[in-house]
């Protein structure tokens, strides 16, 4: 059986520097890759090259056995994804930021509230991201993900900008959503526990 | 797992950018209002520069006034796609399931409702001062709401070609300006052939099929660029 | 004929044969524009209406034919390299704009040359072919210069591909643009250059002129494409061995 997501043979250059080389892997419904290594080593060029924003020198990300980059459309509606950079409009206000990613997506919402309940930030839904701390706004990434409910999670450094009790939730989210045949891609350079199939990348 | 494979259809796409980049625009009125103070303060050059005889002034209004229109887009379209890169909303339009080519388009409509449109609505208030006849002032706002759609999608290529780069404003004035030569011959032309006298309708058919030829190939060139400058 | 497309494609291969075949784009061209310029200074008669000042045209002509064609051969190859993902087609592209311009440049400064007794004047605004070079000769500068903003090579070669083919679209429509506004006025009346009625003494070595700066074109473009290829590839192993070989 060929896996969902899979790689074989990337290879990915930044400007003059060769990142890696012969790098492959394959992940399942309630698998986790995890991506570590130090900071340059490359970890974040692999997640946007996986995600189709920088192209590999060598080799092909597959989804559902076909090449992502002959079929983006397929594997963006499979696809969400949480970067340094949140993505929010710093003008616009939590709600009208979510929402207008939920339009995209041709998303319900009807598990909005409870979604920003758990997340605790349902006191902020009318404040604009701007006025969020840097803790605050990556909690409102995550109810992107949650919201999106797509399988297959990208997650660059998502502990970042955490305190204990906002990394514990990024686990705990995390493991349901693998719990429930979702599949997620993280980097991270901090110990990560969570339980199930995890597969481990290191970079050197 | 079931919404795999579901997004809005292109048009919905395209007007959900489109609404919130006008949402962005309400809350920052100065991002509107600055080209236009723009536009009418490079008009006010000119008479003095020239000097305030009417004849000339008459004369010289519609290319002064389609000038300054152009230099006024391009002021605006400075700014099109930097927030989305620097706040890292351009890679998530990179990764939505709504084509790229449909987003993009979403956020030029918006860049012309807020500053190729207002600057019609605008321009008969600056034609005045050029004392410019009713019929003629008619038809400058005719052809700049033609051109500035053009205008506005070709920028778009132009300011996603130079998102991210230094020094970027220049460079988008390098690479559009002379691809925007032949809307502002057209559009400058006309109104003047009107006001001495002639026919329209050669110039704004032209205008209008340079508009529908711009729609069809500038959402594309926008996204292909935009991946390319986000890489 | 793919395998030896292919085989074109790639760097080192294309090194080699790029240097062999400059010579037959050069020697004829050299030849050509040798005739041309014989022929075009002592053998043509002198035109009835503008003297020996015509003579001009054999530069002219060629130059703003030359710019013309190093614009498609850029966009193309431009075109070629975003689509098929072919690093040498964006070499080609990348070598191929500072000629055009060059060219575009040389078309411009003689037309305006022969403007001069013709018109009185350095620049005339009613003559359409001047105008369009200047705006074609902008749209060189404008690639240019997105080419040189952009540090890396793989992203300047794609952004700038696009533009080139932006460009491609724009240059018909930028022609019929600026020939419906000079007919709007009264300006000098031109000469149609090489039309059917031209003396074959005139004519011929204009052609040979034509024919000499396409190959010259192609020539320095090959000779362009050699320099872009190795400093691409300047961290290769091919390159480093011809390099330690002396060239060889």
């Amino acid at each position: 059986m060929t896996a969902r997501l899979s790689a074989d043979g990337l290879t990915l250059f930044r400007g003059e520097r060769l990142l890696f080389q012969g790098l492959s892997f394959a992940l399942n419904p309630g698998e986790l890759l995890l991506l570590e290594g130090q900071n340059g080593s490359g970890k974040t060029s692999l997640m946007r090259a996986i995600a189709g924003l920088i192209e590999f020198e060598d080799g092909d990300v597959m989804w559902d056995g076909r090449p992502v980059r002959l079929n983006r459309p397929s594997f963006y509606g499979s696809l969400v994804w949480m970067q340094h950079r949140v993505g929010f409009k710093a003008d616009l206000t939590l709600v009208e930021n979510l929402r207008f990613e939920s339009h995209l997506r041709a998303q319900s919402d009807e598990d909005f509230d409870q979604v920003l309940d758990r997340l605790s930030i349902s006191r902020l839904k009318r404040l604009p991201i701007r006025s969020l701390s840097a803790g605050q706004q990556r909690r409102v990434a995550l109810a992107r993900m949650l919201l999106s409910k797509v399988p297959l999670w990208l997650m660059d450094e998502p502990f970042t900008n955490l305190d204990r009790q906002g990394r514990q939730l990024v686990m705990d989210v995390t493991t349901e959503h693998l719990d429930r045949g979702g599949m997620c891609i993280m980097a991270a350079h901090q110990d990560v526990d969570i339980g199930g199939n995890v597969t481990k990348i290191v970079l050197q | 797992m079931t919404n795999e494979d579901s997004s809005v259809g292109l048009m919905s796409g395209v007007l959900g950018v489109a609404r919130r980049d006008l949402l962005l625009a309400w809350k920052r009125p100065g991002d509107i209002l600055n080209p236009l103070f723009f536009f009418a303060m490079v008009a006010a050059l000119f008479p003095l520069a020239v000097g305030p005889s009417p004849e000339q002034l008459q004369f010289s209004g519609p290319a002064v006034m389609w000038v300054a229109a152009l230099l006024a887009m391009l002021l605006s379209l400075n700014s099109l796609f930097l927030s989305d890169f620097e706040d890292g909303s351009l890679d998530q339009m990179l990764t939505s399931p709504v084509p790229l080519s449909a987003l993009a388009l979403g956020k030029t409509l918006a860049h012309w409702l807020t500053s190729g449109l207002p600057l019609v609505v605008v321009a008969p208030v600056v034609a005045v001062t050029f004392q410019m006849p009713f019929f003629v002032t008619g038809y400058l706002m005719l052809t700049l709401l033609l051109g500035t759609i053009s205008l506005s999608l070709l920028g778009s290529v132009g300011a996603a070609l130079t998102v991210g780069l230094h020094r970027g404003t220049a460079l988008l004035s390098l690479l559009i300006l002379p691809l925007a030569m032949p809307i502002l011959i057209f559009g400058a032309r006309t109104v003047s052939l009107v006001a001495a006298g002639d026919g329209a309708a050669g110039g704004l058919y032209f205008l209008a099929a340079y508009a529908v030829l711009t729609l069809s190939f500038a959402p594309f060139a926008t996204a292909a660029a935009l991946r390319i400058s986000n890489e | 004929m793919w395998k030896f497309i292919h085989q074109l494609a790639s760097p080192p291969h294309f090194y080699r044969i790029a240097a062999k075949m400059i010579p037959w784009f050069m020697v004829p061209a050299l030849l050509l524009i040798g005739y041309g310029t014989y022929a075009g200074l002592f053998l043509a008669p002198m035109d009835y209406q503008q003297g020996d000042a015509f003579r001009i045209i054999y530069v002219h002509v060629p130059s703003a034919y030359l710019s013309m064609m190093a614009y498609m051969v850029m966009a193309i190859s431009a075109g070629i390299g975003l689509i098929w993902r072919i690093k040498l087609s964006h070499a080609v592209a990348a070598a191929a704009a500072p000629i055009g311009a060059c060219f575009t440049f040389l078309a411009l400064a003689t037309g305006s040359i022969w403007g001069k007794p013709m018109w009185g004047t350095w620049w005339e605004w009613g003559d359409p072919r001047l105008t369009s070079e200047l705006i074609m000769l902008f749209l060189y500068i404008g690639y240019m210069a997105l080419r040189g903003a952009i540090d890396d090579t793989v992203k300047a070669d794609k952004a700038s591909a696009v533009l080139a083919l932006v460009g491609a679209v724009n240059v018909p429509i930028i022609h019929f643009s600026v020939e419906w506004w000079s007919s709007l006025h009264q300006g000098p009346t031109l000469i149609k250059e090489g039309g059917p009625a031209m003396d074959p003494a005139m004519l011929y070595p204009l052609l040979a002129m034509i024919l000499g700066f396409t190959l010259l074109f192609g020539a320095m473009l090959l000779r362009r494409v050699r320099t872009e290829v190795l400093f691409r590839e300047r961290r290769t192993k091919w390159v480093n061995e011809l390099v330690l070989s002396g060239g060889k």
